[in-house]
Formats: structure tokens, C-alpha cells, sequence
């Protein structure tokens, strides 16, 4: 691949037009572009509003509990006899996710839009946790999509959703997971464009999406970068996420971005693996198109048909990604790997036994890549993993995955 | 834009019969290629003046459930943009004057290649392209190297654009205006008719291109009414649920069943035709 002429900084995009080099974009219908327009004028107002700040600010601490502490994870370390790793453990965030992050951003800024009405898509529900839970704090209408595949394996969540408020709305098409779900909350907002904010929960869709789904998210990447200089009195050496959509990812990797010493390593879903065609690993396996408003790596066929994901993690089962992380791929700053079912499955255990925490599934694929480079590395090494959920949601499929009946 | 096509040639006939376009929208390879094909050759002597051709997508965010089965049952017997292209080119051999607009999402023509895509497409007879998720941002994709090759990009204006962006809008676009009178998805209810025509007088303040009217017209009495106040209406979902309603269970037409979506297409194009929308007709067809 020719890979793009290494920028000056990696935190200067996207451009005006919302692109990251060949990535990113507006691809949308024209009933969508005006609102689309307003939504980035008015994000453009709120970022530089000291108010905005102060409230945002104030949410984040006492109201998701941040910051979320970064823990050095001393059993995990001893047992893989390597690195020092470390946790950054956004899964003790309010509704147990970093979901949370962005939601409280995106709901503040439809309030000053004059919004009524937010909608959302979800596929583990946490997601669609995180934003009925901001919709009830504000007293708005919420309605979330999702898809019926994912209301049966997430079901303590879809009853999250209802105590909370909102609305679950089933979603019938395709293989009725997020990318179905995305869909419907795409022909939900061309049809309510006035009264409607469409929440969106990961950096990824038209602009301003990407950008500011990752504002939001940074406040990770700028914890972990003060707590570790307290802790270590340096910089981390290495940091890793999962990556589905890529929000948590891009939140810890994007304030590190231009700090040369620090490897950056995101892990996607390989499923059954990423030569089985089961797999939700866009930018290990897939390929360049445009999906959902914005250009980036895809699951397809040769003909451009979207290709179903699979993911024993209902938040990485989606056949995209963000934008920024294609483009952090071309210019090779992060490195993408993926990780098996199998292999995400062992570390949720190996973390729960030795740690005490339950990690999230989705966050456990970043756990498989530590067990994967982890002993190999000095004991100086110091890995940041972004624990970016909790995985009590998750027990039943783990259950189901290790024949127990509960 | 002064070179003369099929569409110019056919608002310029309709202009001098002093009546608007009808215009159908079917998805090509629904339920399968050879019935799709059986389905598209006949359009034009059902009073199909000029013919919309969906080109399938598993993902398509502005339409309803209607279009989306469609879309999914082509799919499923095997349709893709070669076959697609393929079915223009057929038909051309035959008929060589029936504008052919394609219309569907940007990804299936981003993976087979801009360039190639243009090239085969002259070649099989298309004439206009309508992009659902290409804006008017985003023209240096498709839309501005279209019309380089001789295609028309025709755009999509919505009760969403205001007169702000219509000058945007309205920049590259040629052949004809495709207005969507609601908001929403292909398939939801139609817009007010004093709504539709007080839009189309909006529109022809800043531009000469014909304004035809779609989204949501399922009778022959809607389309007479649009028929009076714009120079064109275009059905689909009405269409495609007739098609829809003639599948079997092996996911073909049952016997008769081309007959009856092309009646059922002739009964709406002679919407076009009545009096009421011929009488007061000569605002819409310029």
C-alpha cells in the first residue's frame, strides 16, 4: 500500500470537510446535509464555550465519577511475567462503560439545540444504556435502535433501557445487529429531522461525528497521560484498546498521538477467525467503501454488498470503522490486530481471576493481546490497557460459550 | 450543459404534448434478472416516460421497507452492478430513446471503480445517475466526473433545503430535479399539494431544469394531481409492492405476474394523461 506522507501532527485532522486524509467524509442524504451543517456550526460554538466546559466538567466528575482511576493490575502483571500493566479502568464509570463520556457531550450539546427528541442505535446496549440514562437525567424523549439479535443476547440491558425510560425500538432487517440498527436510526432522523438529535455512539458517520464522538472520548487519553506521570513519572510505553467503531480507542490513543515514543495498538474482533469470513476485523480483512457517512475500511464483496460482522462482543459485531482509524492505519501511526472469540474468552476469565474484574467482552480482546506480547516484554515495559467496560452484561453469553447452564 | 440527451429530448417531447413525465421506479433483478428484465422492457409501452433503476444495496439508509426488500430479494437471486448494467444495455438495443436514470447508494459504484463504472455505463445507455448519499459536498466523488463522461447527476432537493443551500444544490446538478416532498424514507406519506407547488415555484426561480415530484405517490389520482403542478411524478414503492405481492414462495413471479405489475404501472401512468393534469399542466411542463 502507498502509505500517506507522515503529517506534521497526527491531532490535526479532519480537514474543513471532515476528511482524515481518504477518510471520513459526508455521506449523507440532502435531507440530512442542513441538520448535518448545523450540528457541526453549533459543536463548533460549544467547544470554545467556557460554559459548556464548566458544565461538561462538572457532569464528568459527579455525575459519571471521573476520573476514572488508572490501576496498576499487579496479578495480570505477575502472571504474564513481563510488561507492567497497567488499567485504565473506564468499565467504574457511570452505566459501567466509556459510552458515558460521549453521551453526557452529545446530550448537552442537543439541549443547546434546542432538541427534543433523541434517538441513538446501540448493539451491547451499552450505548443505548448510556444515552437513555442521559436522555432521563435531561427529561428527553429517547428512543434507541436495536437490533433483534442483540435484544435477545443483551437482555439485562434492553431492561436497563426500559427502567430508564426510553424506548427500545426492535430492529427486523438484515442480520438485525448494529449496522441494521444504525440503519433504522438513519431513516428515523430523514424522517424526524427537526425535532431529532441522533445520538451517535462511536467516532465513526458523517462529520462532525468522528471528531466529536473522539472530544469527548480524549478525556481518557488525557487521564491516563497525567495518572501515569504521577505513577511512573514517564509516559506509558504502550497502549492498547479493542476497536469496533474505535471511540474507546481513539479516546486513550488520541492525546498520545504526536508522542513519538509510545506504540499505540488497537485489537479488532477476528470471530472465528479472520480467514473464516466470521470476523468483524475491518481494517485486518476488509477493504476501503463508504457505509453509514463516511469512507473508511469495510467488510464487503466484490460487488460493494456490506458483509455481516460476527463477534462474540455485540459491541465490536459491526463490519466498519471510524474513519480516524483507517487513517492511523494508512499512515501506519497504531497498529491493528485482532483477536479470536476464543482467545477474548480466556483473557475475560484470566482477568477475572486474578484481578477480581469483570471486563467487558469487547474489552477483553484488548486483554488477549496483552497475554499474546505481554511475557515477551521487559519488565520496564509499561502497557496501558483501556478496561473500557464492565462485563456483568456479558455473563450469559459467556455461560453459553462455556456450556454452563444459569 | 448543452449537449442534448434522451432526458433533454424527452422533456422537450412532453413540453410540445403539454403534459409531465411519469416515471417509475423498479429495483433491477427484483425477483430475478429474467423476470426484472421482462419487467423493464415493457415499462415503456405502459407510459413510462422516463425509467428509474434501482441498483441493489444490502444498506439502504433513506429507504423504507418496501424498497429494502426489494433491493434484498435482487440480492438474493444474484444481482449485481454488472448485471445491472448488463440489463440497460439489453434494453437499449431495443428501445433508444427511453431516458434510464440509476439510482441507488455510492458504495456499489465506489467499489467497482469511478472511472470504470462511467465508462461501461456510457457504453450500456444510461443517462442520468441519482446518488442517495452523495451530497452536493461531496461532488468531486462521482458527480462532476459524471458529468464530464455525459451523464446527468440528477440531485435530490428536499423540504430540508433551504435557500441557502439550494444555490449549492442546484450548482452541478442536470437532467432534471428529483424533488422529495416529505421528509423521511421512500414509501412514507406524500407531501401537501400546495406544499409541492409552492417548492417547485421556489426551484424554478433559480433554475430551468424540470422539476419532477416523488415519495409517496401510490394512485393514479396523486399522480394526476403532481402531474398539475410539476413536470413529472415518479412512482416506486407502489410499484415494487405490486411486484412484491406477485413473488411465490421460490421467489419468482407466479404466472401472469409480469402482466400485472406492467398494468398496474399503466393504470398509474395514464395519471399523466388526464385531463385535470393536461389542463393545467403548461406551468409544470416548461
Amino acid at each position: 500500500m502507498n502509505r500517506p506522507e507522515r503529517p506534521n501532527s497526527y491531532r490535526s485532522l479532519p480537514d474543513a470537510e471532515g476528511h482524515f486524509g481518504l477518510f471520513g467524509g459526508r455521506y449523507v442524504a440532502e435531507t440530512l446535509m442542513p441538520l448535518i451543517l448545523e450540528l457541526e456550526e453549533a459543536y463548533a460554538a460549544a467547544r470554545v464555550d467556557p460554559a459548556f466546559k464548566a458544565e461538561m466538567d462538572d457532569l464528568m466528575r459527579n455525575y459519571v465519577g471521573r476520573p476514572s482511576p488508572l490501576y496498576f493490575a499487579e496479578r495480570l502483571t505477575e502472571h504474564y511475567g513481563g510488561a507492567k500493566i497497567y488499567l485504565k479502568r473506564e468499565e467504574l464509570n457511570h452505566t459501567g462503560a466509556h459510552k458515558i463520556n460521549n453521551c453526557i457531550g452529545q446530550i448537552l450539546l442537543a439541549r443547546r439545540m434546542g432538541k427534543k427528541r433523541i434517538i441513538a442505535e446501540t448493539g451491547a446496549g451499552q450505548h443505548g444504556v448510556a444515552t437513555a440514562t442521559v436522555a432521563a437525567r435531561f427529561g428527553l424523549e429517547c428512543l434507541i435502535f436495536m437490533g433483534e439479535t442483540d435484544i435477545e443476547r443483551q437482555k439485562p440491558n434492553v431492561f436497563r433501557m426500559n427502567l430508564l425510560g426510553a424506548k427500545v425500538v426492535p430492529v427486523h432487517s438484515g442480520a438485525r445487529t448494529l449496522k441494521d440498527a444504525m440503519n433504522e436510526a438513519l431513516r428515523d432522523w430523514v424522517t424526524n429531522v427537526e425535532s431529532t438529535y441522533y445520538l451517535i455512539g462511536t467516532a465513526a458517520g458523517p462529520h462532525p461525528y468522528p471528531a466529536m464522538v473522539r472530544d469527548f472520548q480524549a478525556v481518557i487519553g488525557q487521564e491516563t497521560r497525567e495518572q501515569m506521570l504521577a505513577a511512573e513519572g514517564r509516559l506509558p510505553d504502550t497502549l492498547m484498546a479493542c476497536v469496533g467503531g474505535g471511540s474507546n480507542a481513539i479516546g486513550l490513543f488520541h492525546p498520545f498521538l504526536d508522542d513519538e515514543g509510545v506504540r499505540m495498538v488497537a485489537v479488532e474482533a477476528a470471530g472465528h477467525g479472520v480467514d473464516t469470513g466470521q470476523h468483524a476485523a475491518s481494517i485486518t480483512a476488509g477493504s476501503l467503501g463508504v457505509l453509514h457517512g463516511n469512507r473508511t475500511y469495510l467488510l464487503q464483496d466484490d460487488d460493494g454488498q456490506i458483509l455481516e460482522a460476527h463477534s462474540i462482543s455485540a459491541g465490536l459485531d459491526y463490519p466498519g470503522v471510524g474513519p480516524e482509524h483507517g487513517w492511523l492505519h494508512d499512515v501506519g501511526r497504531v497498529e491493528y490486530v485482532s483477536a479470536t472469540d476464543g482467545e477474548a474468552l480466556d483473557a475475560f476469565q484470566t482477568c477475572c481471576r486474578l484481578e477480581g474484574i469483570i471486563p467487558a467482552l469487547e474489552s477483553s480482546h484488548a486483554l488477549a493481546h496483552v497475554a499474546k506480547v505481554a511475557p515477551d516484554l521487559p519488565k520496564d515495559h509499561l502497557i496501558v490497557v483501556n478496561l473500557s467496560g464492565r462485563g456483568d452484561k456479558d455473563i450469559f453469553t459467556v455461560a453459553d460459550s462455556l456450556g454452563v447452564k444459569i | 450543459m448543452s449537449v442534448t440527451g434522451r432526458i433533454e429530448r424527452r422533456f422537450e417531447t412532453l413540453r410540445r404534448e403539454g403534459r409531465a413525465a411519469f416515471v417509475s421506479f423498479v429495483t433491477a433483478g427484483d425477483p430475478n434478472l429474467e423476470q426484472s428484465e421482462a419487467i423493464l422492457a415493457g415499462l415503456p409501452a405502459a407510459g413510462v416516460d422516463i425509467v428509474e433503476l434501482g441498483m441493489p444495496f444490502t444498506d439502504p439508509m433513506a429507504d423504507g421497507p418496501a424498497i429494502q426488500a426489494a433491493g434484498l430479494r435482487a440480492l438474493a437471486a444474484g444481482q449485481t452492478m454488472h448485471r445491472t448494467l448488463d440489463m440497460v444495455r439489453r434494453f437499449r438495443q431495443r428501445d433508444d430513446e427511453t431516458p434510464i436514470v440509476l439510482m441507488g447508494y455510492y458504495n456499489p459504484i465506489y467499489r467497482y471503480g469511478v472511472e470504470a463504472f462511467l465508462k461501461d455505463a456510457v457504453e450500456a445507455g444510461v443517462d442520468g445517475l441519482i446518488i442517495v448519499d452523495l451530497p452536493a459536498e461531496e461532488d468531486a466523488e462521482l458527480c462532476e466526473p459524471a458529468i464530464e463522461a455525459g451523464i446527468r447527476f440528477i440531485r435530490l432537493l428536499t423540504p430540508t433545503t433551504d435557500d441557502k443551500r439550494l444555490e449549492r444544490v442546484l450548482r452541478n446538478c442536470s437532467g432534471f430535479l428529483y424533488y422529495v416532498s416529505v421528509t423521511g424514507i421512500t414509501g412514507a406519506a406524500s407531501g401537501a399539494r400546495g406544499a409541492v407547488d409552492a417548492a417547485r415555484r421556489r426551484f424554478a426561480a433559480r433554475t430551468d431544469l424540470p422539476v419532477v415530484v416523488g415519495f409517496g405517490i401510490k394512485t393514479p389520482e396523486r399522480v394526476a394531481e403532481i402531474a398539475a403542478v410539476a413536470d413529472g411524478a415518479v412512482v416506486g414503492t407502489a410499484i415494487v409492492d405490486r411486484i412484491a405481492r406477485n413473488v411465490g414462495g421460490d421467489g419468482r413471479l407466479s404466472e401472469g405476474g409480469v402482466e400485472d405489475v406492467l398494468g398496474f404501472v399503466a393504470s398509474l401512468a395514464a395519471g399523466v394523461r388526464r385531463e385535470e393534469a393536461a389542463a393545467t399542466a403548461t406551468g409544470g411542463a416548461r
